[in-house]
């Protein structure tokens, strides 16, 4: 018990949307991002030039910060451990795969409406969504938790998996979606279009986690960390827990799509792969890294890991997944509240105490 | 002017009568029906668990506005009866009635709580990691759909009627403290509040003075009958102490069904109650 939780004022961070914890993240991602800008404007002779490399690099990791906060909305304040959350993303990334196959050459059957922008953005968020809304409603419904719910997941991802490898899919097979040229009649390989996607990852990050924190502070934040922590008696007072369930399950799997949708351009390729169910277990990891619970704990998380497997990747490759391995350990050991946690500690904040238990921590 | 004509032109002045209140202008009232008997209605429920029996032909009445306490052993049935009643265990075969109008057994568990019956756990749980007010806030009665939850904002109403609960349960000074560092009594009565605050017409309190101290204990006597009256109180309880202190009727349950009803004193002069009951309670002490 600590002499912080016994203050008399009101925590206001839990309710206000306007935090600190808000600001500070908003205006980092905000700084980063023109800062970033600048320094690719530099010319290359200059110590301080970021190369549109580093650039591209950058826009993926928002892509990846981006899943990282899909996967926090519902594991952090909801209690539903996702180990498939790559399957939502991968067919956002599908979906945007398609639109930019179509630019350059006739897609047969209902892959020609792709061609459209607007169809195309729509199935980005529809494809997701609605996987999202049968599963989760068939699994919801049948009262499907914890761990049960985690494995159903890694088979929904896992299946999908085999069923895009096959040719039949009219998806590419095993090689995937590649040879992407346009997007919005623009060339993909133009330095321009390489900033314009990180920005877009980059503002895009800014929106879903405004949209997350509106979520989490509002009542139905509020019920949905009451569902984590008691789900019964949640049910008990008369919310009907697995509508709350579903419908943050649906608005974080759109956010994984429109993650995939950002990705697929900026790397050149989606094919199956995605799908496995070793992304999906990955995605977790980053966010119990950053911290759960916390928002920008997931997003820290995602990057900090994924600068880690960029740097170590090179320097030792087959050394990687052990240090991925040791690292998630030694964090829930030592941190179960992740680098959010130690922040939180620094700020002596109560933060601790809006965690979830040590006992889901294990789960 | 026929008799007929003359009926009709009444049912229009009826219409136009300028007090008139329309029943869809008419505020809310609970779609409990009592008129006609019983709040809370069981009969000849049975519920066996792989086998073993755990209510067996159960048959009990609660009147509007009563306080009844349910005593009985270990493994009498207790807590699997407030299952049933509260929509989470399925019986084999019964009726259970809320009021004259509703089958219980046809509703799930949010419906029947939103049509006003409270449950208490065994063990207390409150929402930890939310303050005390939170705690209120979200079983507040009104809407639970989802997208009204996320635009729901705390009005005036809401507020008042909160501060009201949290005098009611004494807990006004902890009320921006969290439900996680309250001690154990502390968290019984926010639970109650928080029963309070969903307007039950039904509470269903499983052992509230487990783990409390004397002084707890009292205090959650005196609310428990303060509540009664308004709500139907049903307290499942081992402390017979506490039973003595509040009860005015008593049922006693064994092995899944009624042994005894009565006073407290009644109840306690039972031969068949002495034999089961308080012959084992000298076991276990």
């Amino acid at each position: 018990m600590t002499t912080q939780a016994t203050l008399p004022g009101r925590d206001r961070s839990r309710q206000a949307f306007l935090s600190r914890s808000t600001l500070v993240t908003s205006l980092v991602l905000i700084v980063g991002m023109l800062l970033v800008l600048i320094l690719n404007a530099l010319p290359a002779s200059n110590a301080l030039h970021v190369s549109g490399a580093t650039v591209a690099l950058l826009g993926k990791y928002f892509t990846y910060m981006l899943l990282a906060l899909a996967v926090d909305l519902i594991w952090g304040y909801l209690g539903i451990l996702s180990l498939g959350h790559g399957a939502f993303f991968a067919l956002g990334g599908y979906a945007m795969g398609l639109y930019l196959n179509a630019q350059t050459s006739v897609l047969p059957g209902w892959q020609a409406m792709m061609t459209y922008f607007p169809v195309a953005a729509l199935m980005v968020l529809l494809a997701p969504g609605l996987l999202a809304l049968v599963f989760g409603w068939l699994a919801f419904r049948s009262r499907v938790t914890g761990v049960y719910f985690s494995i159903i997941t890694q088979a929904l991802t896992f299946a999908l998996m085999l069923a895009f490898n096959r040719n039949e899919m009219g998806l590419g097979g095993s090689t995937g979606l590649t040879r992407f040229y346009e997007l919005l009649g623009f060339s993909l390989s133009s330095e321009g279009m390489t900033v314009a996607l990180f920005l877009a990852s980059g503002i895009a990050v800014l929106l879903a986690f405004w949209l997350c924190r509106a979520i989490t502070v509002s009542r139905l934040g509020r019920v949905s960390v009451a569902t984590r922590d008691a789900e019964a008696r949640v049910r008990f007072i008369g919310y009907r827990v697995d509508h709350v369930k579903l419908a943050l399950f649906v608005v974080s799997a759109m956010i994984a799509g429109v993650a995939g949708a950002l990705y697929v351009p900026q790397v050149g390729i989606i094919n199956p792969s995605t799908f496995a169910p070793l992304f999906s277990i990955e995605v977790v990891v980053w966010v119990a890294l950053g911290g759960r619970a916390t928002l920008y704990g997931a997003l820290l998380g995602a990057l900090v890991v994924n600068y880690l497997k960029t740097v170590l990747t090179g320097a030792m490759p087959d050394a990687w997944l052990f240090i991925l391995g040791a690292l998630f350990v030694l964090v829930t050991m030592v941190l179960p509240q992740g680098i959010a946690g130690v922040i939180a500690k620094w700020r002596g904040r109560r933060h601790a105490a809006v965690q979830p238990g040590q006992r889901e921590a294990s789960a | 002017m026929s008799g007929v004509e003359s009926a009709r032109f009444g049912r229009l002045r009826e219409l136009a009568r300028p007090d008139r209140v329309f029943d869809f202008m008419a505020p809310a009232q609970s779609p409990v029906d009592v008129r006609h008997g019983p709040i809370l209605y069981l009969e000849d429920v049975s519920v066996s668990f792989d086998g073993f029996q755990a209510i067996n032909g159960l048959n009990l009445t609660i009147d509007d506005g009563e306080l009844r306490c349910i005593i009985g052993p270990n493994g009498a049935g207790k807590t699997t009866m407030m299952d049933i009643i509260t929509g989470k265990t399925r019986p084999d075969t019964g009726q259970v009635w809320f009021g004259s109008r509703h089958n219980l057994l046809a509703l799930d568990e949010p419906q029947i709580a939103n049509l006003g019956i409270g449950r208490k756990f065994q063990k207390p749980t409150v929402f930890e990691a939310l303050d005390v007010t939170e705690n209120l806030e979200l079983a507040m009665a009104g809407e639970r759909r989802v997208w009204k939850t996320l635009l729901a904002r705390l009005d005036h109403e809401g507020l008042a009627r909160i501060d009201e609960v949290l005098e009611t349960i004494g807990l006004s000074e902890e009320r921006y403290r969290l439900a996680g560092v309250l001690s154990h009594g502390q968290k019984q009565w926010l639970e109650i509040g928080m029963l309070l605050m969903q307007r039950p017409r039904l509470l269903l309190v499983d052992e509230p003075v487990a783990g409390m101290t004397e002084p707890e204990m009292h205090r959650t006597a005196e609310l428990l009958t303060r509540l009664a009256g308004q709500q139907s109180v049903v307290v499942v309880e081992h402390d017979m102490g506490f039973v003595r202190s509040i009860a005015r009727q008593v049922t006693v349950l064994h092995q899944g069904s009624v042994l005894a009803e009565g006073t407290m004193d009644e109840v306690s002069n039972d031969s068949r109650v002495i034999e089961v009951y308080l012959g084992g309670d000298e076991e276990s002490a």
